[in-house]
């Protein structure tokens, strides 16, 4: 275990005192992390750079609270981030999200508002039938999961201060008629007044409560989306540097040397994955400090991030492995490298945001550590924790155990020094 | 004395193709051992099974009483090995490598400390210890890279061709290091295919050719191989025919045997004075241009050139 620790922290060494890889693995992806924030305004003010978000919305309450919710969706606050379309029919709102014509479909059900605010004359009424609960539903589109993720979590936003409202207001009228201060006759009337601010919600462009429950409002930062898209990009480069620093081991003498030293194979082999890791981590976690320190990019919840992170190297590791395993020199597993890291960049969302790209391309995003680490880190930009991140992270992990595996069989098949 | 390596019926293919064909030697404690061979010999792949890199296709070795291919971890804790090629980490400084080619070899704290130093030492590398080692010559690199072989003190030094491509005064310093080493009581298998360096270092050499091993014994023991004979080095004109000369020489008194190579016609006599002048008629005789004749006491290289007819360096 010494060894193979040894061994991985040499190669970290020799990655600091490379100035072409260094530069190739934090300038670049720091100066077009820039560059983008340049181009999408973040840094002169401008806007989140999401926007127009398409939403359908079916209003099939008609009464108060469905039509407050409405207005919301419709109000100048939020004018610029979502582009609401009404429907009326459910079913054909379902389909624009099917066919991914938009990012979520808002389904206000009949009695929503009677759920919330009973009719006249049945609020304090023992006799009363209670009016069965009806939930909004946000059918939210798989495959646009920031643009979904914002209207859930304005509906949430929306439908929490109601309730929080109604609560708050009944509380209220059953005390002062317990204490006497009120008079029943009079209870309804001054619940209804209550009940007429209940939908006064407020709303900001970028202020999202989250449905993470105890998290902050956050505010979504495109940096936040763009640094990590580079990092990830370039941490492809800083994999496949890795995997080639095996083969030019083995051409300049220093793997055979390894391996005629009383280390074993799979101590030498570890030792050398384990550097291709330790420099990945090193170069997510220092794009993230500098793009926090430079430029206040709000990355999220910490062990969020640091368990993202390490997930999305192992990931990346896999296939900076599987590059490795089957080339035979440097120079093919430099040129492999530099193809997959494009490749994945694009089909991975650095770029470009996923939701832009047909469901066929979506799906085979999957592959790529790109696509799941752009996931987990949009997650914690919009407010998420570790706790929400157990879907990119399961994912990453099985993706870097797989692909590892398939370059062990390869390297034990071949021998990590011809013979 | 004790055999510290014993070599038997070691063979290598690769393919259809034999690089060491079933050789069988075997090493004394505390002498240098030389494989002499010209390139493509079978020296590199023999040094490569002996240090467990690659597994021999058949036969096996023991060293220290440990079977290369039984017990790989064992052998690897007697033996040291300087690789033909500089195999050094160039962005690290010689300290930085020998601390961490050290710790490989299981050294740690003090004691890994106190041994790069007097490594250091050793290769006369005191004072350039902090520089990254793509700073230094060839001759420094070779001299760290035999350093690395020597951290652990082990019993064993295989050193494959150490002085390929370095100055004469490198090579100078390497071929007494090697010798102090065994004054030290360091057993050494050395592979060359200088012939001086062999005559110079060896109690025993090998002849290597091809995979086999056809040659084995002291200098003394192999130039009686070739008697007592001297050999003329008849360096010819560029466009002249060695073939034609060599041919001519037969039926020479004297001649023991003519050979044809690139270039030249080496000449076997027992007395080189006593056939000299005949060769240069016959030369003439045939409008062959001499342009320098050497002459040649018994060695090494008549030892190869009457084994395999052929120049050691060719």
């Amino acid at each position: 275990m010494k060894k193979l620790f040894l061994i991985g922290i040499k190669d970290l060494k020799l990655m600091f005192r490379d100035r072409a890889a260094l530069t190739f693995m934090l300038l670049a992806p720091f100066l077009l992390t820039i560059g983008m924030g340049f181009v999408t305004g973040r840094f002169s003010g401008g806007s989140t750079g999401i926007s127009d978000i398409p939403v359908v919305i079916v209003n099939l309450d008609n009464n108060q609270l469905g039509n407050a919710l409405v207005d919301l969706f419709n109000s100048e606050d939020l004018a610029e981030l979502m582009e609401p379309t009404a429907s009326s029919d459910p079913e054909a709102a379902r389909q624009l999200i099917d066919s991914d014509q938009a990012s979520a479909a808002v389904i206000i059900p009949e009695g929503f508002t009677r759920s919330i605010i009973p009719a006249e004359g049945t609020m304090f009424d023992p006799n009363a039938v209670t009016p069965e609960a009806v939930k909004i539903e946000v059918y939210a589109n798989p495959s646009r999961p920031t643009g979904a993720g914002i209207v859930k979590a304005i509906v949430d936003e929306f439908v929490s201060r109601v309730e929080e409202g109604r609560m708050r207001g009944m509380t209220s009228i059953v005390g002062l008629m317990q204490s006497g201060l009120l008079n029943p006759q009079n209870a309804e009337a001054e619940a209804r007044a209550l009940f007429e601010n209940v939908d006064q919600i407020e709303s900001t462009v970028i202020t999202l409560k989250t449905d993470t429950q105890g998290a902050e409002a956050v505010e979504f930062d495109l940096l936040a989306y763009f640094a990590p898209g580079m990092a990830l990009m370039f941490l492809m480069y800083t994999v496949s540097y890795g995997g080639r620093s095996i083969l030019a081991e083995r051409a300049q003498g220093t793997l055979p040397r390894l391996m005629i030293s009383p280390t074993q194979s799979v101590q030498i082999l570890g030792g050398k994955v384990l550097g291709i890791f330790f420099m990945g981590v090193a170069q997510v976690g220092i794009l993230i400090l500098a793009s926090a320190m430079f430029f206040q990019v709000k990355w999220g919840d910490a062990p969020g991030i640091l368990a993202l992170i390490l997930a999305a190297v192992f990931g990346a590791t896999g296939w900076g492995m599987l590059i490795t395993a089957f080339a035979h020199t440097p120079a093919q597993v430099a040129n492999t490298g530099t193809v997959v890291m494009l490749i994945f960049s694009i089909l991975g969302g650095s770029f470009i945001n996923l939701e832009n790209f047909p469901p066929f391309i979506q799906t085979i995003s999957k592959i790529t550590p790109n696509a799941w680490g752009l996931d987990g880190f949009t997650t914690l930009a919009l407010g998420g924790t570790l706790k929400n991140l157990t879907e990119p992270i399961t994912a990453l992990l099985v993706m870097g155990t797989v692909l590892f595996g398939v370059a062990v069989v390869i390297f034990n098949r071949n021998g990590l020094v011809q013979k | 004395m004790i055999s510290i390596l014993e070599v038997r019926g070691l063979k290598k293919n690769y393919g259809d193709f034999a690089a060491v064909k079933g050789i069988t030697f075997d090493i004394k404690e505390g002498e240098i051992f030389s494989l002499l061979g010209p390139n493509g010999a079978g020296k590199t792949t023999t040094i490569s099974m002996l240090s467990t890199l690659y597994a021999p296709t058949s036969g096996d070795a023991t060293i220290g009483g440990h079977s290369i291919t039984k017990d790989p971890m064992a052998v690897k804790q007697v033996i040291g090995v300087v690789p033909q090629e500089i195999a050094l980490y160039e962005d690290l400084t010689a300290r930085e490598n020998l601390l961490f080619w050290g710790q490989m070899y299981g050294l740690s704290g003090k004691s890994l400390n106190s041994r790069v130093d007097e490594v250091l030492e050793q290769i006369g590398l005191v004072d350039k210890a902090k520089n990254r080692v793509k700073t230094y010559s060839g001759g420094m690199k070779r001299r760290v890279n035999i350093g690395v072989g020597l951290l652990h003190k082990p019993r064993l030094l295989f050193m494959d061709e150490p002085t390929v491509g370095i100055d004469p005064q490198s090579r100078r310093a390497i071929l007494d290091t090697v010798k102090d080493l065994n004054k030290q009581g360091m057993t050494v298998l050395y592979t060359t295919h200088y012939m001086e360096e062999a005559q110079e270092l060896s109690d025993r050499v090998g002849i290597i050719d091809h995979g086999e091993l056809i040659a084995l014994g002291t200098q003394k023991e192999l130039t009686l191989q070739v008697g007592e004979t001297d050999t003329l080095i008849l360096h010819i004109g560029e466009h002249d025919d060695p073939e034609a000369l060599a041919n001519s020489l037969d039926g020479v008194p004297d001649v023991l045997e003519a050979i044809a190579t690139d270039g030249e016609v080496s000449v076997v006599a027992r007395e080189a004075e006593e056939v000299l002048a005949a060769v240069v008629t016959k030369a003439n005789d045939r409008g062959i241009k001499i342009r320098s004749i050497d002459i040649r006491e018994p060695n090494l290289e008549a030892v190869f050139l009457h084994l395999t007819g052929r120049a050691l360096r060719d």
